[in-house]
């Protein structure tokens, strides 16, 4: 592939073949690097080089390419998504980075995700905790007119907030415990901050728990480095606010909690 | 052979309620008795699956990302239309139905599109019942917003995620259902083949993506969802692995694909920056609604301009062309995506363009920043704004934002009836991988409209009508076709992992997307079609000798995924030049040079030219034969389009 850029850089890289064997870092070039490039787009200039060479190409999850699938997820110079705040790995461009350096370019880590190939992890945990109760339980059809159920815009906004979580786990790869928290709160709080998720408000929260504790996630002990790290900003309340609601789960008995 | 869509007799406003009551139904006993597999997880597998599997019966779903909540439909930013009238501004069902058809150049079928207007004010009930947080106003009460092609403000939206939160509301319904043990989902696994056995679709072949394992599902029924195909021009706003491998198979088991030519340019992209791009980035036409574009008066200023002798914030107000509100008065920037697109390629094509390469126009906020201040500006598009001063380090709320038409969405698709059913008896095909509703060119926010109606409210009920006809015996797995269709899969993978050549799958990607672009993009003639036909063909043969596709089955490997995602575009690309060929009229997204106004706007030729276009394929490199579904218009009046 032609680039016209003119930075040369070092990359040392986890390659790992699959989800049972070892793996380690292993160091590239990626020479003529444009600052104008993406991060991804730099991985896929090193991998021409690979494939062209015959070797197999560095594996790395991606898709939208505009920070919103949560698909990409990689572990920059020790940060979650690279060095800049409030973006994904596919948002960061070479211009954040000096001509001569060396990047460290490793997979998330943590034992509910583990690798499935070099820098791809596996996070069906992420999804098995949705299903655990990340929903409001409506049949399509026979809903009331949209218009019917008024919410004040302060709350749409914050529940909004809560809502623009990506998935992606940077949170958990943050976390020097791996917790979840961020994620499965953003979650719960969306659904406890409107009208529609009342009825199953407590039921959820204990519902999600539960599946994220059986998951293996560690335990939240109030670092913040989740919230510094989110590419969403997703904020730390969320988190008081699931403990809020799991408690009160706690101590409604069960039959009120089934019924709401 | 003419094709039978299937449309209802009766008055438009009631053929889908009558419709509704004559499809056959399945005893609520028998149904967990039928398993109904879904491929694609987006808006429209998503919808599909959960509400199928509300009903009761078992569904197999399919996606290739590692979750069905990253499905290319999460990208979607603007907005979604539906017919509610909550602005009293004059809209109604009919009205959508009308701008609908209308925007799509005539080229739709009117018993569809009424559907669609029909169901979409049920659409936004769903989604808010679910949950789904779209934009509120102080009173409580949703907020809506005006779109390219209409006069009304008819779309709901999600600050500029709408997608994001449509898909997380149909992905919570899917796993509120995976949790019932309703629905069984397979991800990271991609359809590699449809099993046609009998005549009827009975089952699809999948590779599991990590591990390689080829296996075989069984079905009442196969569900396409996957996606549309706008990536076989290499660079589009789609998702990286977005790709026509599905419905390219159903096509060569029989399935029909329609009006393949049938592209959309979306006029509000940021511009290629070189060649390492990898995809492009749409900006969302809702910010046409406060932006103005505008392209330097004459060539001689755009190149100062882009020599960098003259700044643009000092280019004096009458060296500025507001093409759009200078050509249409009425619409003024607002007019559809088609004649956007077209105008900014015709400012660059006489030397107007901006930018390092020459290959932009404006769209300018500095007079709505003025009117409505920054703060309200930043409320509206903020994260759009971050967005490109991220990729093109330049600030919006101080410079015009450049922009340019990119490769968006794909009207063509596999043919359905009236049923979303293919011509192959048990394949559906559902969202933008069907042809159905959008004519020529789709309107602004009606894509994930149809997705959801598709998913929502449509198949549920004609998805039954074919189950009760064929009855709930087991599927005879036994059937030879099963076998074959696997034994075909396993030797094209062998047949791509025997290719050690000297060129890789992407650089052959990339030499398809310029063919298609140049000569089968936004401006299409008799010359360059033939020219693009030849060239393709030697690019087929060129790949199936000299691409390296590394690695073996058993692994995971981007280096096979992608080879045989390509090797589909490649052939996918000549139909598409075949069915543009074939079209000599322009019509929406489809511009024919040889035919348009004197004014330079498409030109329809509906003499001979109202019909879809359906394509039957025949064996490898054999010709395709063209199959027509004549278009009748009983409600609207065929007129030129003039958004003046
Ligand atoms: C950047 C962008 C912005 C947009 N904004 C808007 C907007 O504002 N309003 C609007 O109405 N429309 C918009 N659109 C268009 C709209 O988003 C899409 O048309 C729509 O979401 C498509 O939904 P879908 O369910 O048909 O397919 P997709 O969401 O593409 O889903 C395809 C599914 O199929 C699966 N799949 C595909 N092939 C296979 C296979 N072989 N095996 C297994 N699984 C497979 C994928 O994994 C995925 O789950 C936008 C599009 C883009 C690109
Ligand atoms: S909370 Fe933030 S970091 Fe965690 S998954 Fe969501 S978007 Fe990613
Ligand atoms: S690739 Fe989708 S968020 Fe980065």
């Amino acid at each position: 592939m032609s680039t016209n850029g003119n930075m040369n850089l070092t990359l040392k890289v986890w390659r790992q073949k699959n989800a049972q064997s070892e793996g380690s870092m292993v160091t590239y070039k990626a020479d003529g690097i444009s600052p104008d490039m993406s991060f991804l787009e730099m991985l896929d200039v090193v991998n021409e080089d690979l494939i062209h060479k015959g070797d197999d190409p560095i594996h790395f999850d991606h898709d939208c390419r505009e920070g919103i699938c949560g698909m990409c997820s990689l572990y920059i110079n020790g940060q979650p998504h690279g060095p800049k705040r409030a973006i994904t790995t596919c948002q960061l461009h070479m211009r954040s980075f000096k001509d001569g350096e060396t990047i460290t370019i490793e997979p998330w880590r943590a034992a509910a995700f583990p690798v499935v190939k070099d820098l791809a992890v596996d996070r069906s945990a992420f999804d098995r905790i949705q299903q655990a109760g990340g929903y409001v339980s409506v049949n399509t059809g026979g809903v009331p007119d949209a218009n019917e159920i008024a919410i004040p815009k302060v709350i749409a906004d914050e529940a909004f907030n809560s809502a623009t979580c990506i998935g992606c786990g940077a949170c958990v790869a943050a976390c020097k415990n791996a917790s979840a928290m961020l994620f499965v709160s953003a979650k719960i709080s969306q659904f406890a901050l409107l009208p529609q998720g009342q009825p199953e408000r407590y039921s959820r929260a204990q519902a999600m728990v539960a599946q994220m504790d059986e998951e293996g996630f560690g335990s939240c002990t109030n670092t913040g480095a989740c919230e510094a790290e989110c590419p969403k900003e997703i904020s730390l309340t969320n988190i008081g606010r699931m403990n809020n609601d799991y408690l009160s789960a706690k101590l409604f008995r069960q039959e009120d909690v089934n019924r709401g | 052979m003419i094709l039978d869509a299937k449309i209802p007799a009766g008055p438009l406003a009631e053929k889908w309620s009558k419709h509704k009551f004559n499809l056959k139904l399945v005893n609520p006993a028998n149904k967990r008795k039928y398993n109904v597999i879904v491929v694609g997880t987006g808006l429209a597998g998503a919808s599909a699956a959960a509400s199928l599997a509300e009903l009761g019966y078992n569904v197999t779903a399919f996606c290739f990302q590692d979750s069905p909540r990253r499905a290319h439909s999460i990208a979607a930013q603007g907005g979604i239309n539906a017919a509610k009238n909550y602005r009293n501004d004059g809209d109604s069902v009919y009205r959508l139905f009308y701008d609908t058809i209308k925007g799509g150049d005539y080229r739709a079928r009117e018993g569809n599109v009424y559907r669609l207007a029909e169901v979409s004010v049920n659409i936004i009930d769903q989604c808010v019942a679910q949950g789904v947080p779209f934009a509120r106003e102080y009173g409580g009460l949703l907020d809506n917003r005006s779109f390219g092609g209409s006069q009304v403000s008819r779309t709901f939206y999600a600050r500029g995620q709408t997608g994001q939160q449509l898909l997380l509301g149909a992905y919570s319904a899917l796993n509120r259902q995976i949790h019932e043990g309703k629905v069984k989902m397979y991800t990271r696994t991609e359809m590699l083949d449809v099993v046609v056995a009998d005549g009827k679709a009975q089952g699809i072949i999948t590779r599991n993506l990590i591990t390689g394992a080829i296996e075989t599902h069984a079905g009442h029924a196969v569900l396409l969802a996957t996606g549309g195909y706008g990536n076989v021009f290499y660079l589009s706003t789609n998702a990286m692995a977005s790709n026509v491998t599905a419905a390219w198979r159903a096509h060569k088991r029989g399935a029909f694909f329609a009006n393949p030519c049938y592209t959309q340019i979306h006029p509000t992209c940021i511009p290629v920056s070189g060649d390492h791009q990898s995809k492009l980035t749409l900006m969302s036409e809702s910010l046409r609604n406060d932006g103005r574009v505008w392209a330097p008066k004459t060539p001689e200023l755009a190149q100062k301009l882009r020599k960098g002798e003259l700044k643009v914030t000092d280019l004096k107000e009458e060296d500025r062309d507001y093409f759009l509100e200078r050509k249409y008065p009425s619409f003024g920037n607002l007019v559809p995506r088609d004649v956007a697109s077209r105008n900014a390629k015709e400012a660059v094509d006489e030397g107007k363009g901006v930018g390092g390469s020459g290959v932009a126009v404006f769209l300018d906020f500095a007079e709505s920043i003025a009117r409505l201040g920054e703060d309200t500006v930043r409320a509206k598009y903020g994260n759009l704004f971050d967005m490109y001063m991220q990729i093109t380090d330049e600030n919006p709320y101080k410079v015009p934002m450049r922009i340019y038409p990119a490769v968006h969405y794909t009207m063509g698709g596999l043919w359905v009836d009236y049923n979303l059913s293919t011509n192959v008896p048990g394949l559906y095909c559902l969202g933008e991988a069907n042809f159905s509703d959008h004519g020529a060119n789709r309107l602004g926010a009606s894509a994930l409209m149809q997705g959801l109606a598709d998913g929502y409210f449509v198949i549920p009920y004609t998805l039954g009508d074919y189950l009760a006809t064929i009855g709930p015996k087991a599927i005879d797995t036994n059937n030879p076709a099963f076998a074959q269709t696997k034994k075909d899969v396993t030797d094209r993978i062998e047949k791509l992992l025997a290719l050690r050549g000297t060129k890789t799958v992407d650089e052959y990607h990339r030499e398809l997307g310029h063919i298609m672009w140049e000569y089968c993009g936004m401006a299409r003639t008799e010359d360059g079609l033939t020219k693009a036909k030849g060239l393709i063909a030697s690019l087929k043969a060129d790949f199936w000798k000299n691409a390296i596709v590394l690695g073996e089955n058993e692994e995971f490997n981007s280096s096979l995924e992608k080879a045989g995602r390509v090797a589909d575009f490649i052939e996918l690309g000549a139909l598409m030049v075949e069915d543009a060929l074939q079209r000599k009229e322009s019509c929406g997204g489809h511009f024919r040079v040889e035919s348009q106004t004197e004014e330079g706007e498409a030109l329809r030729d509906d003499d001979n030219f109202a019909y879809v276009a359906a394509w039957e394929y025949k064996g490898e490199d054999v010709p395709e034969v063209l199959n027509k579904e004549p278009l009748v218009y009983e409600n609207v009046k065929l007129t030129q389009r003039s958004y003046k």
